[in-house]
């Protein structure tokens, strides 16, 4: 028995790590991406259009070891929880790495155009975007649901600028018709950015879930739904 | 105190407006009843204030590590511990509200209301035939041939094992395989009409496609007795079960519904064991 749940914790312990590498990748492509637009660094950009394979790669390889757990285990409770919220981590993360070449594709188109405006809440967004991402992980490594509730309150932090770039780039576009087509791009990016944020929350939800059994979805604050 | 009107435990509490199993309802009365039981082999106590309400026409299963009282309590339930020597029973069994350990109450009339199949077949050395009319006519259920033969067949159709051994059924039941043998004791226990089927480890001897059949037996049969199975397969108990309550040395750890006691349990000790951390 005891030989049987070492295994198994062997490979519960083998599936958090890769989880967090797949994190640590789609945290440095997000990264990229705004670093790339921020210093007109082409190059940098070409880097992450071309670069998300080993997502992809671990994409699979994730939902094969979840697959394997649940089938050669069939854990129950807290294991469970883990396994399950793995498979859905996992999809939230690989959109953050799809997210990031989105963001290098507007970036790229940016780039062929003189800036529309220094770019300060941009960056601020990729900032906030990571820091929940990076947090959300931290949480499912360290099982902080302290930490995880703090990112769900990021999020309207990150919707709200979302919304204040959107109105000051409609000022620009509305007085200058030739910054529409940049200034497009950079709304799009902050959308991406966004939607980052999005998946961020959905990770922090799931360790919210391993950790106490609550589901915290759809509730509007991450307060548990009353059952 | 009236059954009836005993207030929903609070662990039970929004059983019937979540809906994921159409089965589990608030709405099932209790059908047996336990306030602090304590049950003692002569001077150990093998039973620690045990008080759960097991429902009608849902099946229960009990779960914990070898020795945790969980066989012993199965056992409360029918006084199959009376013939145990130096056992002695504290507290209240309340079967549809009537105590079972009241002096006066008649012991073969409750373990007819109350039957039990067990870990190891145990088919007499009979023809399959009288393994299930043996019980009918010793009691006096039946009052002719027919009606017997009628009773055979219905019992035997209940426990899924007729279209296998009609054409067969003046063969000794020691022939049939082990599956077929614990079947043939569930129709035997079937054939007295109970409300209640106690069922200890029914399953652990038999093979994967036998354990299939007893566990779907189980789900028909809930239709119209009450079950409670003792198992140590903890998927088993998640696969056949409404209701699910652990044990460990002698208490009632946890009573819940069984999708909760296996996805998110409420004790650390019940996480501990059905994780396999424990026990």
């Amino acid at each position: 028995m005891e030989r049987v749940f070492r295994h198994f914790q062997d490979d519960l312990d083998g599936l958090k790590q890769r989880v967090l590498a797949m994190g640590g990748l789609a945290e440095e492509r997000v990264r990229e991406a705004v670093r790339g637009l921020m210093d007109r660094d082409s190059a940098a950009l070409d880097a992450v259009l071309t670069g998300d394979q080993p997502i992809n790669d671990l994409h699979i390889e994730l939902d094969d070891r979840c697959f394997k757990l649940l089938a050669l285990h069939q854990p129950m409770a807290a294991d469970l929880r883990v396994i399950v919220a793995a498979v859905k981590i996992n999809t939230d993360l690989e959109r953050v790495g799809d997210l990031a070449v989105n963001i290098a594709e507007a970036g790229k188109r940016y780039l062929r155009h003189a800036p529309v405006k220094p770019l300060i809440d941009i960056p601020r967004m990729g900032e906030l975007a990571q820091t929940m991402l990076r947090d959300s992980l931290d949480a499912f490594v360290r099982r902080d649901i302290g930490l995880a509730e703090a990112v769900l309150a990021q999020d309207d932090v990150v919707d709200a600028l979302k919304t204040q770039i959107f109105r000051e780039l409609l000022t620009y576009m509305l007085s200058d018709p030739a910054t529409i087509e940049p200034a497009l791009d950079l709304i799009l990016i902050s959308r991406h950015l966004e939607r980052i944020g999005d998946h961020a929350t959905n990770v922090a939800e799931d360790v919210i879930f391993i950790l106490s059994a609550k589901d915290v979805r759809h509730t509007g604050s991450g307060v548990p739904k009353a059952e | 105190m009236n059954v009836a009107n005993r207030p929903v435990p609070a662990s039970l509490a929004g059983v019937a407006s979540r809906g994921d199993r159409p089965q589990v309802s608030l709405d099932a009365p209790v059908k047996i009843d336990v306030d602090a039981l304590n049950f003692y082999y002569a001077a150990k106590r093998a039973l620690d204030g045990i008080t759960i309400q097991i429902r009608a026409n849902l099946v229960t299963a009990f779960i914990g590590p070898s020795g945790c009282g969980k066989s012993t309590f199965l056992r409360t339930l029918n006084r199959m511990n009376d013939i145990i020597p130096l056992t002695r029973v504290e507290g209240k069994v309340l079967i549809d509200g009537e105590s079972i350990y009241e002096p006066g109450v008649d012991v073969v009339h409750l373990r007819r209301k109350v039957g039990m199949v067990f870990q190891k077949s145990n088919p007499f050395p009979k023809s399959i035939f009288e393994n299930i009319a043996y019980g009918l006519r010793i009691n006096g259920l039946v009052k002719s041939k027919a009606e017997m033969a009628d009773r055979v067949e219905e019992s035997l159709r209940q426990a899924a094992i007729w279209e296998e051994v009609k054409d067969r059924l003046h063969d000794s039941a020691l022939a049939l395989s082990g599956g077929q043998q614990q079947r043939l004791c569930i129709a035997r226990a079937l054939a007295i009409r109970p409300e209640i089927l106690l069922m200890d480890e029914p399953a652990s001897a038999l093979d994967p496609i036998a354990t299939q059949r007893i566990e779907e037996l189980i789900y028909e049969l809930k239709k119209q007795y009450t079950i409670v199975i003792v198992t140590h397969n903890m998927q088993q108990a998640a696969r056949v079960s409404d209701f699910t309550a652990f044990f460990w040395l002698g208490r009632l750890v946890e009573f819940d519904r069984t999708d909760r006691m296996f996805t998110a349990p409420a004790e650390k000790l019940t996480e501990d064991y059905v994780t396999g951390r424990c026990g």
